[in-house]
């Protein structure tokens, strides 16, 4: 297959507003969900044709509700769990048609999405498979923290403490038990050319990882943080704000693995304690009662010691 | 009944053969080989030479996708082969490429076609004309790696067609066959093509191999009507559907299927025309006189024919039906072609746990089918499970299904509506 490598170019607004978007308003998402903002920033960063795999989940049933289809480019939904092996088929396809002259290589790229859900827990080995193999494709995690669509149950990216339907705060249990996977560290295991996380607040930044990671020739991931109201329990007009402390208390640090090479993209002039971030959303309330302090401490240092390590693994400490 | 012929080829391989290749009717050589059910699968699928392959090893279908990897890395297909995690992402990974406009097939056995089970049904769903080849083991557990049906039973009612193939020739066929019919354009639906895993998968038969040059012609190119490759046409595929459209997407869905006998016949005469052997929806063998007759798939098939020629050479009138077809099952076909039989055994190498009498599945298609069908008159009809996780059927054992018959055709009570076979009670 030929290969594009686009060098990433400055992104101006001027220039973006430009452009078309690849996913229509009139979808059918929350009022103050991050998802519609974090697959507009990804497909807009996108200069080369797109085509979209989706996994079952908040996403794809508020944008495909038949007869209507938010997607302006061509878009499947095959099950919850295997976004990753539905885009390794198309892609596979991609290369064998080009290859035997029955279509033309257009440098089309190939971006699936899945939630957290889909991601760290049900597809977590078709997206190890995936990403092993070498399929040139970028798979987005949009993470909300929990499985949103069937009504905010715990999921392996679930924090510490927080309050969700099926790891409630009751009189014993102090809501989820255990701390965050974390996945963007198991991806970069992989060893694939580009991995990488991001949040939406920052959309220069995420948009030019997305710039990178759509010109390798080969596999790229990324984890974007994406603030879910209902979920998080706050206002639907905080999201962005919510996205900012996460990054701001380093629990979402923003970073990218190029071929091994590990690198910091942004760094908080001050590094705002846990507390910042916790005390608006109603999931870690309970964090605050009598009792519960421990939790909060648990989460500083966790949240620390990542920090730590992830500058060290950039050569900043 | 219409064109029952059609449906009822007589004794097949015709041909001769005896340098080791002949001269086909359109002047196209074939080559006798000696091949086992998977390298002849393997054949098939390198003729074919599809876009994309995406496979997972499990015993006893390992030998066809290894066989056909090498294939690929000696550069003689220009297939892509996905060598994916798991048979969930080999299904996955077929609906994606099968999407995408591209020719594609597979391979799988037992716990792996389970494991595909949640993808296979929307691969039907989504009209993706998906080949393949399964070769029946039974399910766990206890884990088993032997034949029965249990696996292809338990994925009856995905929306595929479903061939099923006596011996390795057959599997080949029907594997050429089967691109031609999920890409009908008055189907578009997934085919499995069964045979019996280690008795057929692994047995070295002589296989009529064709010109590669006319197995193309035969399958032809694929044109899809969609392709999620379209960017100048984006489509949105596998939607979110709620009670105002899902029910009329099932109900299309039967529209299709209801072609699928039409297609297939069509694509057999075609199939008969060029290579010159006979399929239908099913084979009758000496039936047109029997008395009492055995309706069995695949395998166990051949075993029965030999056991139909001995008792006939004690002037019993013995027949045998095999259904090529379970999926569209050939109701009407089946009840004309045993009509006028005394009394049926129908053998089935699977259980519907808790059905009628915990018989097997091809036992209560045949009883609907008589019910609805059999003009009134009912023909004692009876259920032998039999084989599973590859207990063998021998010919004595066949032997006494036909005395057992033979006792109930004279007027004698029918024992049981359903034996198990060869089990120790
Ligand atoms: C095999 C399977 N198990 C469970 C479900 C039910 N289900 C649908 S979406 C979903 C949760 C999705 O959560 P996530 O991936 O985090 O995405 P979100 O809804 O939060 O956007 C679940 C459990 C399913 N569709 N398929």
């Amino acid at each position: 297959m030929a290969t594009q490598t686009s060098t990433p170019t400055r992104l101006t607004l001027r220039d973006l507003s430009k452009k078309s978007d690849r996913l229509t308003s009139g979808h059918r998402m929350c009022p103050g969900c991050a998802a519609p903002l974090v697959v507009k920033q990804v497909l807009m960063a996108i200069d080369e044709p797109v085509v979209v795999t989706c996994a079952t989940g908040c996403l794809e049933v508020a944008t495909t509700i038949f007869p209507q289809t938010a997607w302006n480019v061509p878009f499947i939904h095959n099950a919850f769990e295997n976004s990753a092996s539905t885009a390794s088929g198309i892609e596979a396809a991609y290369r064998s048609l080009v290859r035997q002259g029955k279509i033309e290589d257009n440098n089309t790229r190939f971006v699936a999405f899945g939630g957290d859900g889909g991601t760290y827990d049900i597809g977590l080995q078709a997206l190890s498979g995936a990403m092993e193999r070498g399929h040139r494709m970028l798979y987005v995690c949009y993470d909300n923290n929990a499985y949103m669509n069937t009504g905010i149950q715990r999921s392996s990216a679930t924090p510490l403490g927080a309050n969700t339907t099926t790891s409630p705060a009751g009189k014993v249990v102090p809501g989820k038990r255990g701390m965050r996977k974390d996945l963007t560290a198991i991806m970069a295991a992989h060893n694939i050319p580009y991995v990488a996380q991001a949040s939406p607040h920052n959309w220069r930044d995420l948009m030019q990882k997305v710039r990178k990671a759509t010109a390798v020739d080969g596999p790229a991931f990324m984890n974007v943080l994406s603030s879910c109201n209902r979920g998080w329990r706050h206002d639907a007009d905080e999201t962005i704000e919510m996205q900012r402390l996460a990054v701001d208390t380093c629990m979402w640090p923003l970073y990218e693995v190029e071929d091994g090479e590990w690198r910091v993209t942004y760094k908080p002039k001050e590094k705002l304690p846990v507390t910042e971030y916790l005390k608006p959303q109603g999931r870690f309330r309970h964090l605050f009662q009598p009792g519960n302090q421990h939790l909060i401490d648990e989460l500083q240092q966790e949240v620390d010691t990542r920090w730590e390590r992830l500058l060290k693994l950039a050569g900043e400490s | 009944m219409r064109h029952l012929r059609q449906h009822l080829p007589g004794r097949r391989y015709h041909h001769g053969g005896g340098d080791g290749s002949r001269q086909g009717r359109r002047g196209q050589v074939s080559d006798f080989k000696a091949l086992d059910g998977n390298q002849a699968v393997a054949e098939a699928m390198r003729q074919i030479n599809p876009d994309v392959v995406a496979a997972y090893p499990i015993t006893p279908q390992t030998e066809a996708v290894q066989v056909f990897s090498q294939f690929v890395a000696d550069g003689e297909v220009d297939t892509e082969f996905v060598t994916v995690e798991s048979e969930h992402s080999a299904m996955s990974a077929c609906v994606g490429a099968g999407a995408a406009g591209a020719r594609v097939m597979t391979c799988t056995s037992s716990a792996g076609l389970a494991f595909m089970w949640e993808i296979t049904y929307i691969a039907a769903s989504m009209r993706l004309p998906i080949v393949m080849m399964v070769a029946n083991r039974a399910l766990s557990g206890p884990i088993n790696i032997h034949c029965d049906h249990s696996d292809s039973m338990g994925a009856r009612d995905n929306g595929w067609v479903q061939l099923f193939s006596e011996s390795p020739e057959e599997a080949y066929d029907n594997m050429i066959q089967a691109v031609r019919i999920a890409e009908h354009p008055d189907l578009m639906l997934p085919v499995m093509v069964m045979q019996d895993g280690f008795i057929t998968s692994h047995a070295m038969e002589r296989v009529e191999v064709f010109d590669d040059q006319a197995v193309r012609d035969f399958v032809g190119t694929y044109t899809p009507r969609y392709s999620v490759l379209d960017v100048e046409n984006p489509l949105t595929f596998g939607p979110l559907d709620f009670y105002v459209y899902y029910f009329e997407h099932k109900r299309q869905q039967v529209e299709a299927f209801s072609h699928a006998k039409d297609v297939i016949l069509e694509v057999a005469a075609d199939f008969n025309r060029r290579f010159n052997r006979n399929y239908g929806l099913m084979e009758a063998y000496r039936l047109d006189d029997a008395d009492v007759a055995l309706v069995a798939l695949s395998s166990t098939a051949g075993t029965a024919k030999v056991v139909v020629d001995e008792l006939r050479g004690q002037g019993v009138k013995a027949g045998l039906l095999k259904p090529r077809v379970f999926r569209p099952f050939p109701a009407e076909e089946m009840v004309e072609a045993l009509s006028h039989v005394k009394a049926v055994a129908v053998m089935d190498r699977s259980i519907s746990f808790g059905s009628m009498a915990n018989a097997g599945p091809l036992f209560l298609e045949m009883a609907a089918a008589f019910y609805v069908n059999g003009n009134g008159s009912k023909v004692p009809m009876v259920d032998y499970v039999y084989g599973l996780g590859g207990r063998d059927i021998g010919p004595s054992e066949i032997e006494s299904v036909y005395m057992d018959l033979l006792r109930i055709a004279d007027g004698g009570e029918v024992p049981n509506l359903v034996t198990y076979l060869g089990v120790r009670e």
